[in-house]
């Protein structure tokens, strides 16, 4: 048995032969080519080739990975009928009588020199575009096959690395998983991989030897490990780990439809994050019973100007309409600190987490607060419709907006546009100062939803972004907890309901915690919902609850 | 002749897919686009001399537009550079 170690980027065990990645023949040919006008008609006619097969590619990858997958190709097009490229293979044709493949050859070299010399990652990355596009070329002058997949059943797939348009075009029935010597957990077989749930490895290095090829194998992409030759205690242990996650799976399949309720009858509403209209679609497969955060920022990062009532308001009314009823709680602009936008023309901060950001902006630009306003009341007559600001710190903030919402039903009402009139209004709890005076915040707004995220950050001052504060950066610390007990506790008293949208919703470590704090719901991605639903069914909150509770008001905890 | 200035707001600069965009463009017209950068110019037509010119946010480049549609173009491209760049 052969183990070798590697970094796990897709979860899951695959079982299966392992099978080499067979690359087209990268010998090139170099002759002198008397007839200059016959190579520039080979050199053509496979350009031509190509960009009609990155066109396919770019129509795969569109329907497998959405629209940015397609632009790589799209760019590889470009390349291809570039007209320096072309000057410059024609050049090395007329010129200096160079055959078709070898002009290719070097002018690919020149160009990706030209890229790699540039003072810049991003360009330099660009290398390997114009190298991909050549190599295309090359292979359709030497008459080369594809490199794929030269297998009856399905197998592991080892790669040194799988370029982008390589891995797009594997037949995705044959493959069990995915081992790579390089990459990373960003790469595009890292990202593919987790999409389609097939389990991958990278990073192993030249541990896995071309002899290996054909030989059983077995891969946990949770743990990084490949194992050649499993020996029967190996391959039992993993092969019972795959049943397992099988029967998982299958377990979370038959949650849906189900109640979140504990076993002691306690219920939970459990909705989902959402970022564009077209992530609606996974949260009804997941059975989500709502959105409860849907931002609204994607509109103005996808647009090249601020967007316009009508834009947003059929986005707001796709998402209300699709969902059908169930409630949709859409939260303000959240823009500035790390998502910014060129055309505000925001001044530049020494500290934007702390600057001019969400409600913020809105208030002292109401001009786009008010358009923004306006669209959501005109959706509200679609569907169940809440309205959430971000970034509160103050009551005389919350007072602010709602005034402007009321200016804004006064006006479709004299305009005669229809609105919903039970449009809730929430604000989300981010901020120390806001959870600290929840007690007031609570009798301006009809729910609270908590930003974890932002709240660890500023209750710890941790920024979020600094990786290297790892361990400082603890949202279950016991002053976020504390936080949150005492905003539902406040939010309670006053007859209104509170929520958890931050990624610490879907920690199923204190699925428990927030259910003895008495949290109303949860909102997390749309695949968290079944796994959360299974840990919710599984709590018996008569027994958990006060150990919890104690853990978190306790002076001295045992766990300290 | 027509020209004019304009300062790149996009983050990542002209990389590749505004680039790849700015080719599209200028392709339907019929004037010659040249981009001008410090003591580096380019035609737009070109997308890897124009990637290769590195032109990063913050910096300002001229764009002259000659033929015989510049007076359709030259706004045209200027709308275009406000959208995408």
């Amino acid at each position: 048995m052969i183990s070798i170690q590697g970094k796990g980027v897709s979860a899951g065990v695959g079982v299966g032969p392992l099978y080499f990645y067979q690359r087209a023949k990268t010998e090139i040919p170099r002759y002198t080519a008397p007839d200059a006008d016959a190579e520039w008609h080979r050199f053509k006619g496979a350009q031509t080739a190509a960009i009609e097969q990155l066109g396919e590619l770019a129509e795969k990858a569109r329907a497998e990975a959405g629209d940015d997958a397609a632009m790589l190709f799209e760019t590889h097009q470009m390349m291809a009928e570039d007209l320096d490229y072309e000057e410059a293979i024609e050049g090395r044709i007329t010129n200096d009588k160079l055959n078709a493949e070898a002009a290719v050859a070097d002018t690919a070299d020149e160009f990706a020199a030209m890229f790699e010399a540039m003072d810049d990652s991003y360009m330099q990355a660009r290398a390997a575009d114009v190298r991909d596009v050549s190599t295309r070329i090359l292979g359709i002058l030497s008459g080369a096959v594809q490199g794929g997949i030269a297998s009856d059943v399905p197998v592991l797939l080892a790669a040194d690395d799988l370029a982008p348009s390589e891995t797009v075009q594997l037949d995705k029935s044959k493959i069990l998983g995915f081992i790579t010597a390089g990459g990373s957990g960003s790469s595009h077989t890292a990202i593919l991989a987790r999409t389609m749930g097939i389990p991958a490895i990278v990073g192993v290095g030249d541990a896995l030897r071309p002899e290996y090829a054909g030989r059983p194998c077995m891969i946990d992409g949770a743990t990084g490990n490949v194992v050649i030759d499993p020996d029967d205690m190996t391959r039992d242990r993993l092969l019972k780990k795959r049943e397992e996650q099988l029967r998982l799976q299958r377990l979370l399949e038959t949650l849906k439809g189900q109640e979140n309720v504990t076993k002691d009858g306690k219920s939970i509403r459990i909705y989902c994050n959402i970022g564009s209209p077209e992530d609606v679609h996974a949260v009804q497969v997941n059975d989500g019973g709502g959105i409860g955060l849907f931002r609204s920022e994607f509109l103005y990062l996808n647009s090249a100007d601020y967007p316009t009532e009508d834009e947003q308001f059929e986005a707001y009314k796709k998402v209300l309409a699709d969902m059908d009823g169930k409630e949709v709680i859409i939260r303000t602009l959240d823009i500035g600190a790390d998502k910014q936008i060129g055309y505000f023309d925001l001044p530049h901060e020494e500290n934007p987490a702390m600057g001019m950001r969400a409600l913020r902006i809105c208030l002292t630009r109401t001009d786009i607060f008010k358009t923004q306003l306006r669209a959501l009341y005109r959706a509200s007559a679609y569907g169940k419709l809440g309205i959430m600001f971000p970034m509160v710190t103050s009551v005389w903030e919350v007072r602010e907006a709602k005034r402007l919402c009321g200016e804004v039903r006064r006006e479709l009402k004299a305009e005669g546009i229809p609105y919903a009139e039970d449009v809730q209004i929430g604000i989300m709890i981010e901020t120390p100062a806001a959870a600290i005076i929840s007690d007031r915040l609570a009798k301006e707004v009809d729910f609270f939803s908590c930003g974890t995220n932002d709240l660890t950050q500023y209750t710890l001052a941790c920024d979020r972004q600094n990786n290297d504060l790892g361990r400082f950066y603890d949202p279950h610390h016991p002053a976020v907890l504390r936080l949150l007990k005492m905003v539902t506790e406040n939010a309670h008293k006053n007859g209104i309901w509170v929520g958890i949208c931050g990624e610490l919703a879907s920690d199923l470590t204190l699925t428990e915690t927030f259910l003895a704090i008495g949290v109303d719901e949860l909102s997390v991605s749309p695949r968290a919902v079944l796994p959360l639903r299974n840990a919710v069914r599984m709590t018996d909150t008569r027994e958990s609850a006060p150990r919890l509770l104690a853990a978190i008001d306790d002076e001295y905890p045992e766990s300290l | 002749m027509k020209q004019f200035s304009y300062t790149i707001q996009e983050a990542v600069g002209i990389h590749a897919r505004p680039a790849g965009l700015l080719v599209k463009e200028v392709k339907n017209y019929k004037s010659t686009v040249t981009i001008i950068k410090g003591d580096k110019s380019c035609n737009a037509l070109k997308l890897m001399a124009l990637m290769g010119m590195g032109v990063k946010c913050g910096d300002t480049v001229t764009v002259t537009v000659e033929g015989e549609d510049e007076d359709v173009a030259a706004p045209a491209l200027e709308k275009f550079f406000k959208e995408h760049l």
